[in-house]
């Protein structure tokens, strides 16, 4: 790998900002170079969040993701705004359950993983997030498949450590996708 | 890789700053800067410290004034709005020769402006900002790691020169998560005799005081004091170069910006034109000498920064005017893009060729 | 010969700047015989404000910082968090504590701070050459209500132990005067309760002391203190506004 630049967009409260927490830290883990920015201010509160995550092998310049190689569109609003920010060639995933359309780009590799129908269905609710990710870590050979739960419970508190469980049973699935 | 963490920025400042023995912490609440004042929230009292959410910016920076009369190492923080609100405590605690850290994690403005990161406070921080002959020590970190290694090496400074320091941050800085190691401690210590500890009836009285009636008194102090900024100039000047050795242009930035310049740069280098960077780290001092010696080898530079051009000028004065300056700049909370500062290397490098 | 009248050890002998007839040397005076008698000069750090009182520094013998115009109570807040044994004492006017410094006051009370205010109320800016202060009576004549104060206008002055009182955190209030020697030994006895409070860390103690002001009042220093008890008791009455050391006798 020389470098994925990834933008994972949403609603906020959907656990946007933690998917990409969880794959830096796992990036940590595994001795590269990380980066995770955070949109931040009132959108923290329902309106559209998002985060970007480099991971690299060489120092990172700037960490702000204006042309993913990887978007991960967890509502429709962040699909029509980063849609087109997509480099060639990049691959987006898109929550099929809560976005109608298709992507229009034809030069990318798209993803429809209906997370939050899947979330609901496995009595997962908070996790679409991390079904969608399962996918990600699939679909985008650069992440690879090691060191899920040592990384989940560097991002999981002490308190929710009954929540470990369901975030590997939700990787599980998109993995599985 | 074991004791690095990921942390945001401004968690790393609060963490280093309790790592550098800072046990006094006030502050009040605003964005983008409000994880620092929550971490302290939570660490002070498992360590015996203080954290105090005061009732307004003015109160936490003149009981960060007490605290620092008394010998100790205190800090607040901040964002823009509320720094000009605690300008007229720095003012009194250069007056008193205090040492303290002061952090302004920068938004954009002026006014109530926006909640996006920006570099518009530059004048202010490193013009002092307040009323009165003085200068703060500023420091400009570009990591989460630099956001708690500037953060000792500017507790150290403050004590060291009896200054305030000022972190010089930007939202961006503040907000991101990167791997830091926190296995810093802060090895310098002085003594202050001049502290408010009570007497215990073993000395004549301390007075902190910045208020001297007499002119000739005050111009003495003055004087006195800026004998001491010499030698801060002379002495703690930081700066990072970044492909220097043969560059024709010259990229200025720091912080948040000269990321995205080494971006553009390493862009501009594929493309076959020598581009190099130096990043002022304290901006006060400013890197005055470096930036002179590359006005020999450099036909340009090039400023970037996120306001309508402020540390521009310092580079002009640097560089005594010998080449041209361009600048390239956002504003308003914007970031500028590796493209923006990659086609402005290539528009200077054609027409100063 | 027996000694009956000395200058308290907390005093220096720097010659007080104030005006003659002015009430700040004695109020100086009650707060240094305190200090004394509590023992406790070599752990007692004084917070100048900005106003006449700005060079009280000069005139005690224990550490002091001075502060910006109304910040004291935030200044002592650091200086006392720093290291709770000492004592720490604040000393301000009207105008630093009831105007600029509003913010301040009620908040320090309000987080019940272990520390003691000496308020020093002459119903005028002195300093600045007699403007009119929070704490100007309806009527009064200054430099900046030269009419006589108009409360449809400029609105009512501040009654700063009746407004603290309904502060939960404010441990004890007690408002004074030093216009003859009744008072003066009662302002004493309140001075020495509040700096005793902070050693038995009952919190946040604040006295208000009615002062003259002869020079800008433009009365002789004797008519001044008349003017007091005629014009300023009857509009801040002396007396204990809170104490909660005595509702907890009472209980």
């Amino acid at each position: 790998m020389a470098t994925v630049n990834m933008l994972f967009a949403g609603f906020g409260g959907q656990g946007i900002l933690f998917a990409g927490k969880f794959l830096a830290y796992k990036g940590l883990i595994e001795g590269k170079q990380v980066s995770w920015l955070p949109s931040y201010g009132p959108e923290m509160r329902g309106g559209t969040a998002n985060c970007s995550v480099i991971l690299s092998d060489a120092p990172i310049g700037s960490p702000i993701v204006d042309k993913p190689d990887v978007l991960i569109a967890m509502n429709l609003p962040s699909l029509d705004k980063y849609e087109d920010a997509v480099v060639p060639g990049g691959k987006i995933f898109v929550d099929s359950t809560l976005i109608g359309r298709k992507v229009n780009r034809t030069d990318v590799e798209v993803f429809y993983v209906p997370a939050s129908g899947l979330a609901n269905e496995k009595n997962l609710r908070t996790l679409a997030n991390m079904i969608i990710t399962g996918k990600v870590i699939k679909e985008v050979s650069e992440i690879g498949n090691d060191n899920l739960e040592t990384a989940l419970n560097k991002v999981i508190s002490a308190r929710h450590q009954d929540m470990l469980k369901f975030n590997l049973d939700a990787l599980n699935i998109g993995a599985q996708l | 890789m074991s004791d690095m963490v990921l942390m945001k920025g401004n968690e790393a400042i609060a963490e280093a700053a309790i790592k550098a023995g800072c046990r006094h912490y006030f502050g009040y609440p605003i964005t983008p800067q409000t994880e620092v004042a929550a971490y302290m929230s939570k660490r002070m009292p498992k360590i015996g410290g203080t954290f105090l959410q005061a009732e307004s910016e003015v109160a936490a920076i003149n009981m960060v004034i007490g605290v620092a009369s008394t010998g100790k190492r205190v800090m607040t923080s901040s964002s823009s709005p509320g720094i000009s609100l605690k300008s007229e405590g720095i003012s009194y605690l250069a007056g008193c020769d205090l040492p303290a850290l002061v952090v302004n994690v920068q938004r954009g403005g002026p006014g109530l402006g926006g909640i996006q990161p920006s570099q518009s406070d530059y004048w202010q921080a490193v013009k002092g900002g307040s009323h009165g002959d003085f200068h703060n020590i500023v420091l400009a970190p570009a990591s989460v790691q630099e956001m708690a290694s500037l953060t000792v090496k500017g507790f150290e400074l403050a004590d060291k020169y009896r200054m305030v320091s000022m972190i010089l941050a930007d939202g961006t800085m503040g907000q991101m998560m990167e791997p830091v190691s926190l296995d810093i401690e802060s090895t310098f210590n002085v003594e202050k005799p001049w502290a408010v500890t009570g007497t215990k009836g073993e000395r004549k009285h301390n007075i902190v005081n910045s208020l001297f009636l007499q002119p000739e008194e005050l111009e003495k102090k003055n004087f006195e004091r800026f004998e001491r900024y010499k030698l801060v100039e002379a002495n703690e000047a930081m700066y990072e170069e970044y492909l220097m050795d043969d560059a024709e242009i010259c990229v200025v930035a720091f912080g948040i910006t000269s990321r995205v310049a080494k971006n553009a740069i390493n862009e501009a280098r594929k493309q076959g034109i020598k581009a190099g960077l130096i990043r002022p780290i304290t901006l006060w001092p400013f890197p005055k000498a470096a930036l002179y010696n590359a006005a020999d080898k450099c036909k340009a530079f090039i400023s970037v920064e996120m306001n309508m051009g402020q540390m521009i000028e310092d580079v002009e004065l640097s560089i005594r005017c010998k080449k041209p300056v361009h600048l390239c700049c956002r504003t308003g909370g914007m970031i500028p893009a590796p493209e923006q500062v990659l086609a402005k290397i290539i528009e200077v490098n054609e027409k100063e060729a | 010969m027996a000694i009956v009248f000395e200058k308290p050890k907390a005093l220096t002998d720097a010659v007080l700047h104030y005006c003659p007839g002015c009430t700040h040397g004695i109020i100086h005076r009650l707060v240094a015989e305190v200090i004394d008698e509590l023992g406790i000069e070599g752990k007692t750090i004084g917070v100048a404000p900005v106003g006449c009182s700005v060079m009280a520094y000069n005139y005690f013998t224990v550490d002091f910082v001075q502060a910006a115009h109304g910040r004291a109570p935030a200044v002592a807040t650091g200086v006392k968090r720093s290291d709770p044994d000492n004592i720490v004492f604040t000393y301000q006017g009207d105008g630093d504590l009831a105007a600029i410094g509003t913010a301040e006051t009620v908040h320090a009370a309000a987080r019940r701070e272990n520390i003691t205010v000496i308020f020093v109320n002459n119903a005028i800016y002195g300093m600045t050459g007699g403007q009119m202060a929070p704490t100007t009576l309806p009527g009064q004549v200054t430099q900046t209500s030269p009419y006589g104060r108009d409360v449809s206008t400029v609105g009512y002055p501040v009654k700063v132990c009746e407004l603290l009182s309904n502060v939960d955190g404010a441990a004890y209030l007690e408002r004074v005067a030093v216009n003859n020697v009744k008072n003066i030994r009662n302002a004493k006895k309140a001075i020495k309760k509040a700096f005793q409070n902070q050693i038995d860390g009952k919190g946040f103690s604040l006295i208000e002391v009615l002062s003259t002001c002869p020079t800008n009042w433009g009365m002789s220093p004797e008519k001044a203190l008349t003017w007091l008890e005629d014009n300023m008791i009857p509009y801040y009455p002396l007396g204990v506004y809170k104490d909660i050391t005595a509702e907890k006798e009472a209980e």
